[in-house]
């Protein structure tokens, strides 16, 4: 029976015994360790979410680089498509204009042969207005002198001397 | 859960009955032997697993360490060494007065002092107390710096502080309110653990395996759960919801009578537990004496070997079993209607 029976000298050491270490050890031991548990697992928490933060930032990154990449590809492309396009119509502009000059060229030079003929038609006209007033001159000298010959003669002169 | 509880009380009930009858017959026992010649298998288990004034090692002038006797007498305090009980040959005298009966001190007068002796079982809690008290200001000195992995013996705990604190307290107590037992029931576990521990070592007491320990720890539990109560662990006691009241005058004793049970079945399981371990190594080391033959010894070996293996393991379940269910108790005293 005695080994079921409690007794008081070991009750009272053992209360006293356990109480200072329970005292103790939750005073200075358990305090500081579960407060430190909590701060570390708190730390490790936060690592893990800005880690997965800065991945998500990262892709969000490369996302936005790919983003611009095409963007810049487009540009380049409606770019190069604008410049080919203009060359086109510059192109096209030049050929136009070279086509305007020569026809202008061509123009002004028919309007100079044209000008050109004219005076020397004048000329001609006015020489054979001259001449004819000559001939004119000298058929009536000629009336004059004899009648009848000089009327052969103007008649003869106006038959050789035809205008073209 | 409350059928397995059940259950083993019954189970720890019988074994309390046998511990009994052996305590008993053992008693008998010993006044048939004749001096020093038959072994007696009883006694000895009982003087190994019960408490003593002296500490024993090995025979010799060397082997014993006599304890100081503290007496609480009419007249005051007593205090002598306990080598005073002991001749040369060490043979039991008597001593101002007193004298050993059945391990125990008696007056010669009748009186009854008070016992408040420094023990085996005694100066092994103290000695249990002091390697607790270093073991863990040496972890805790690892945490000074939060942030950094623990190493050594800290890295050894930390797990096992985490256990009981994510399994054991805040599963069965809650989130909110864990963190005021947290301390008692990390303190509570590493107690009984490494008193199991040292319990098993060659020499070592049965400190655990003592109700008197078991008694101090079962109270604490008691009182504290008591002082945490709450509004709802009474009104299930006296007013338990849809129950009616001629039913209640047969309920609330049997609850009322719970309250103790509790306390009582953690008392009794650690201490039979660890008792019985003990018990069933030093069987069988006393099976080699029975049969005065060396032949038995390795049989006896091998069986105590694997039986050590069997306690180091039962250490740390009952260390476990007692917070667990200790939490279990403050948890139903904190728990706030919800239902």
């Amino acid at each position: 029976m005695e080994l079921v029976t409690p007794g008081i000298g070991l009750i009272f050491w053992q209360t006293i015994t356990f109480l200072i270490v329970l005292g103790l050890l939750a005073a200075f031991v358990w305090r500081p360790i579960t407060d430190a548990l909590r701060a570390r697992e708190g730390f490790i928490a936060d690592s893990l979410d800005a880690a997965e933060n800065a991945k998500k930032d990262i892709a969000k990154l490369k996302e936005d680089n790919e983003y611009l990449l095409k963007e810049a590809r487009i540009e380049r492309d409606k770019i190069l498509a604008q410049a080919n396009e203009a060359a086109k119509q510059i192109k096209e502009a030049a050929k136009e204009e070279t086509a305007k000059i020569t026809a202008k060229m061509t123009a002004d030079a028919k309007a100079v042969i044209v000008s050109e003929k004219n005076a020397a038609l004048t000329e001609v006209k006015d020489l054979v207005a001259t001449l004819s007033l000559d001939i004119a001159e000298k058929v009536l000298r000629k009336s004059l002198e004899d009648k009848k010959a000089q009327e052969s003669l103007v008649k003869e002169l106006i038959k050789d001397i035809k205008v073209s | 859960m409350k059928k397995i509880i059940t259950v083993c009380k019954q189970f720890k009930v019988s074994i309390l009955a046998i511990l009994m009858v052996m305590a008993t017959s053992a008693s008998v026992f010993a006044s048939d032997t004749t001096e020093g010649e038959a072994f007696d298998p009883g006694a000895m288990i009982t003087h190994h697993i019960g408490d003593d004034y002296i500490w024993h090692f090995f025979d010799g002038h060397y082997g014993t360490l006599y304890l100081p006797v503290i007496l609480y007498t009419d007249q005051g305090l007593e205090i002598f060494s306990s080598s005073n009980f002991y001749d040369e040959h060490h043979n039991q005298v008597e001593y101002n007065g007193y004298k050993l009966e059945h391990g125990y001190i008696a007056a010669l007068d009748g009186s009854h002092p008070l016992d408040f002796s420094i023990t085996k079982n005694v100066a092994s809690l103290f000695i249990s107390a002091f390697l607790l008290l270093v073991v863990f200001f040496v972890v805790a000195k690892g945490y000074k710096n939060p942030k950094k992995a623990p190493k050594g013996i800290q890295s050894f705990f930390e797990p096992i502080i985490i256990f009981i604190r994510d399994e054991i307290a805040i599963p069965n107590i809650g989130e909110k309110q864990h963190k005021r037992f947290l301390p008692f029931l990390l303190t509570l576990f590493f107690f009984i653990w490494f008193n199991n521990l040292l319990g098993l070592m060659p020499g070592g007491a049965n400190l655990t395996g003592n109700i008197s320990v078991t008694f101090v720890l079962a109270c604490i539990v008691l009182i504290i759960t008591l002082f945490s109560t709450k509004k709802y662990y009474w009104q299930h006691i006296f007013a338990t919801p849809g129950v009616p009241w001629p039913v209640m005058i047969i309920l609330i004793p049997i609850e009322l009578v719970g309250i103790l049970t509790k306390p009582f079945s953690l008392m009794v399981r650690l201490f039979a537990n660890i008792t019985a371990g003990h018990i069933i190594i030093l069987s069988l080391f006393s099976l080699i004496f029975i049969f005065e033959s060396m032949a038995v010894a390795p049989v006896s070996v091998a069986f105590a070997i694997f039986m050590n293996f069997l306690e180091l393991f039962v250490a740390l379940l009952q260390a476990y079993v007692f917070t667990l269910l200790s939490a279990m108790y403050f948890g139903s005293a904190v728990e706030e209607a919800h239902h």
